[in-house]
């Protein structure tokens, strides 16, 4: 919204510098809720057995933070190969639908750009590209997703490698605590977008509730969650359609 | 064997994001399907918070709950995601002291 209004001011200036900036401006905040996250994540990985180079090399090959925990844990417990891959499968297949909301949004942006930023949508990068959605119309708006993504993705293999190195450092208090950290910052990007538009805060409501009945009903918790987002987004049909968008 | 995993969890977590690049750039949807990819954002995080959030200390579903209860009280000002972030760490650590 600011930036908006920002470049209503300044249209012409350097317009890749204020993309990239407003870019950073959004990836800020995932920038500094990964860091917790992902050093958590190295230290459980390195209890689990893994080398730095390989908890490190995983963060950057998977890029997915609850997914790298639950592959950590496994490889820890020794689970079979298929089966952590599977579970790993699963648990991210939500990525699917979130791509195809976002690349229905980017649009105008040219594919070559599109094929790195869609290896980039994580929750987070989703989550905050998709508030961001306007972004994709304008001229420069490849810097601006792809600045964000590279402040999260650094965030996230720079903190993992740190998490590894510090190992046991941190108490484990500590670490269970930074653990609602990603609860939080979905908090923190949903609570404002229900104050400018309730509806989209009974669609979140909805969701919730489904994914709580399946979880209830035994359904694994990756396709609990990809059940709980499409049924609970088809309510966008006629919950959204007052709105211009 | 740990190599072997890291790759296959690449191969599953990257295809099914790059996959939509290609089935999105060609089809053109009527307006009720794009309002239901507009509306997925906010019913991901829904179900990404719920019932998650309450499994962040094991056994104590309440201490999640609080978190939240308070990154919510935080975000409602709209400041930065970060202190809503840092107010449910604190709270949660404080919880289990």
């Amino acid at each position: 919204m600011e930036v908006n209004s920002y470049e209503k001011v300044t249209p012409t200036i350097n317009r890749s510098g204020e993309a990239i900036r407003a870019g950073a401006v959004a990836g800020f905040p995932i920038f500094l809720g990964y860091l917790p996250i992902a050093i958590t994540y190295g230290v459980l990985a390195v209890q689990s057995g893994l080398s730095i180079l390989q908890l490190t090399l995983m963060s950057v090959l998977v890029f997915a933070g609850a997914s790298q925990f639950m592959g950590a844990k496994m490889i820890g417990t020794g689970a079979a190969a298929i089966e952590i891959v599977i579970a790993t499968f699963v648990l991210n297949f939500r990525h699917f639908v979130m791509s195809l909301s976002f690349m229905n949004k980017a649009r105008p942006l040219p594919l070559k750009w599109k094929i790195p930023l869609s290896l980039g949508l994580t929750d987070e990068t989703f989550a905050v590209s998709s508030l961001h959605g306007e972004e994709a119309k304008k001229e420069k708006g490849k810097l601006f997703y792809a600045t964000l993504i590279i402040f999260a993705y650094s965030s996230w293999v720079g903190g993992s490698f740190l998490g590894g190195v510090l190992g046991e450092v941190i108490p484990e208090r500590l670490s269970q605590s930074m653990g609602i950290a990603l609860y939080a910052m979905f908090i923190g990007l949903l609570v404002p977008s229900v104050k400018k538009e309730w509806r989209v805060g009974l669609i979140a409501l909805i969701s919730m509730l489904l994914n709580f009945a399946f979880v209830h009903l035994h359904i694994s918790e990756g396709w609990a969650i990809v059940l709980a987002t499409i049924i609970g987004g088809s309510f966008g049909i006629f919950l959204l359609k007052e709105e211009k968008s | 064997m740990i190599w072997t995993v890291i790759i296959g969890m690449s191969i599953v977590t990257l295809l099914p994001r790059l996959i939509p690049v290609f089935i999105v750039d060609k089809a053109s949807y009527p307006v009720w399907v794009n309002r239901w990819l507009d509306a997925i954002p906010y019913a991901a995080l829904g179900a990404l918070i719920f019932p998650g959030i309450m499994s962040v200390i094991p056994d104590k579903p309440l201490f999640g709950l609080l978190g939240g209860i308070i990154a919510i009280g935080i975000a409602f000002f709209e400041v930065n995601v970060i202190f809503s972030v840092l107010g449910a760490i604190l709270t949660v650590f404080l919880l289990t002291v």
